[in-house]
């Protein structure tokens, strides 16, 4: 043994522990636990479509249909959708992914009250919001075959869970909880940005396309989501870094670095939300509820976040579909 | 010891007459493909003077790669985070620019179309689903997400896997499976390659050497 020097010792200790742990994974999927008593979904697969013969042939159609606007939601850009993303890029496992803002539960607790716009929302009416905001457009009109479809494939996802059941493990993105974190820090945020993500989505958070299509969608800047975007809230995009990034390695990163990198990313400037009203702090004041997990109208390095007029590739503001309603019946 | 301490000397003169060229010329690379980096055999042995490599013997098609990818598996084999008995030797006297020139030359050569293996449809099927919808039951991306449309690669990272021997697709799965190679930014396909079992990477690589190759343009 003592005439082994100490680099061919290291290298023989490696392969013993590599032997040894052999089943353990180098890459560990590290997801929390389903909370006793919470309804867990197992969201039907596109075999599980296919094999279903209870299904009328145009209906399946329909949700093929919505599946692909779905996953490929950039076939709309310039229509509906004016930046990088798809609504997959967010809702992981074609919408189905439990820790991944799985989105059947619209379908199943809908209408409902929504916080965000003060009124009852129907499940188109959230789907619209993703259309304004995270998508940086214009939802198609209620009713329109892409609203159908896009309907009936949250609904047929959610085929099997019970109906306003609100006690719903893996949904959302707040596996971390709300509060963001006193050290939270910039620069650090930045190492983590620059050592996890940059790879794929650019020193300068553009994003990489190829052949002209988006491969990885843009976290700021003009074809990223807009001020007004659910993920533009820290805790949101904590949560989602933490148990869906990087791509194929769900909690991976500590909870630290996942909120340090969701400050980084949220402290970057973006497209206008569509509810400004001219002065970004005014905005945030008036939609308090939302703007207190974002940066937006707060001072940062000398600069009002969101004070400007740029709405990136969006030839408009604020799409016609965000407007406030009551259901006063007479 | 001798050989790395003359090889910082080296680097210590080119980079004082500044010599160094940032990019590689793809005339020059080719002669370094019919010579061989002086100590081993030369790369057109097993990857062909047109970069079409060999199902057989594993050697992959390196026409069309992405010049940077390719740059980047050589300083690896060197720096030993990828590990080959049979590249190692054989690029290890090379230098930076001599690196970049060969990437350059087998960069720019057209992409042939490889040879699919004979699997059964269902196996096929199975590597379609891996490689373009993947498998979110076990955390599995599909490749083109990551690969890009059509997998033909997206930028320096992320090379085109579309077209590409099945042999040597296999291969480096299990590479990343057994930690022989591991080269791969943020570790992202250690990460997949564990999660697959040997029938889906059977099932992956036919697929993928199964499609049409196109080159990627764009990236950053």
């Amino acid at each position: 043994m003592n005439h082994f020097n100490a680099l061919t010792l290291a290298a023989s200790a490696s392969v013993l522990a590599s032997t040894v742990l052999a089943a353990e994974p180098k890459v560990p999927v590290n997801l929390p636990a389903h909370k006793e008593g919470a309804y867990v979904h197992q969201a039907p697969t596109l075999e599980d479509l296919n094999a279903d013969t209870s299904i009328h042939p145009e209906l399946r159609e329909v949700i093929l249909k919505g599946r692909d606007l779905f996953n490929n939601t950039q076939q709309l850009r310039g229509k509906y959708v004016f930046n990088d993303m798809s609504c997959r890029n967010c809702h992981m496992g074609e919408g189905g992914q439990n820790w991944s803002g799985p989105v059947w539960p619209a379908a199943t607790t809908l209408p409902d009250f929504r916080g965000k716009n003060g009124h009852v929302n129907s499940l188109e009416e959230r789907i619209a919001g993703c259309f304004a905001y995270s998508m940086n457009g214009t939802p198609p009109a209620y009713g329109s075959d892409e609203m159908v479809a896009l309907s009936a494939y949250h609904q047929w996802l959610a085929t099997g869970a019970p109906v306003y059941e609100r006690n719903i493990s893996g949904r959302g993105f707040s596996s971390l909880g709300k509060n963001i974190p006193d050290d939270i820090s910039y620069e650090a945020g930045q190492a983590v940005y620059q050592e996890n993500c940059a790879v794929c989505h650019g020193d300068d958070g553009a994003g990489q396309r190829a052949n002209g299509k988006v491969v990885f969608p843009a976290l700021w800047g003009d074809h990223s989501y807009n001020w007004g975007a659910g993920i533009s809230r820290i805790f949101t995009a904590a949560s989602f870094i933490h148990l869906n990034m990087p791509l194929g390695k769900p909690g991976s990163l500590s909870e630290q670095d996942a909120w340090n990198v969701a400050w980084y990313i949220n402290s970057q400037e973006r497209p206008q939300d569509p509810r400004f009203t001219g002065d970004a702090a005014e905005t945030r004041e008036k939609h308090l509820n939302f703007h207190k997990h974002t940066r937006y109208g707060t001072e940062f390095n000398g600069q009002v976040l969101g004070q400007h007029d740029n709405t990136g590739d969006k030839p408009f503001l604020k799409p016609d579909s965000l407007k406030p309603r009551s259901f006063t019946f007479e | 010891m001798f050989k790395s301490g003359l090889r910082i000397m080296l680097a210590g003169v080119v980079l004082a007459s500044g010599a160094v060229q940032a990019a590689g010329v793809a005339a020059d690379g080719q002669k370094i493909v019919m010579q061989g980096d002086g100590s081993g055999a030369p790369c057109l042995a097993c990857h062909g003077m047109d970069g079409v490599g060999n199902d057989a013997g594993g050697f992959p098609r390196l026409a069309g790669l992405d010049v940077e990818y390719l740059a980047k598996q050589m300083h690896d084999y060197n720096s030993g985070t990828r590990v080959s008995p049979i590249m190692q030797p054989n690029v290890d006297n090379l230098s930076e620019q001599q690196i970049l020139d060969v990437a350059a030359y087998y960069a720019s050569q057209p992409v042939p179309a490889v040879k699919a293996p004979d699997v059964s449809d269902d196996m096929m099927a199975l590597g379609e689903k891996l490689a373009t919808r993947g498998d979110w039951s076990k955390h599995l991306p599909s490749c083109n997400s990551c690969h890009g449309p059509g997998n033909a690669g997206v930028g320096a990272a992320f090379p085109g896997i579309a077209g590409q021997h099945p042999t040597y697709i296999r291969q480096q799965l299990k590479a990343w499976q057994n930690g022989s190679r591991h080269n791969d930014p943020v570790q992202l396909m250690t990460g997949v390659a564990e999660r697959l079992t040997d029938a889906e990477i059977e099932a992956v690589a036919a697929y993928l050497a199964a499609q049409p190759v196109t080159v990627a343009e764009g990236g950053q």
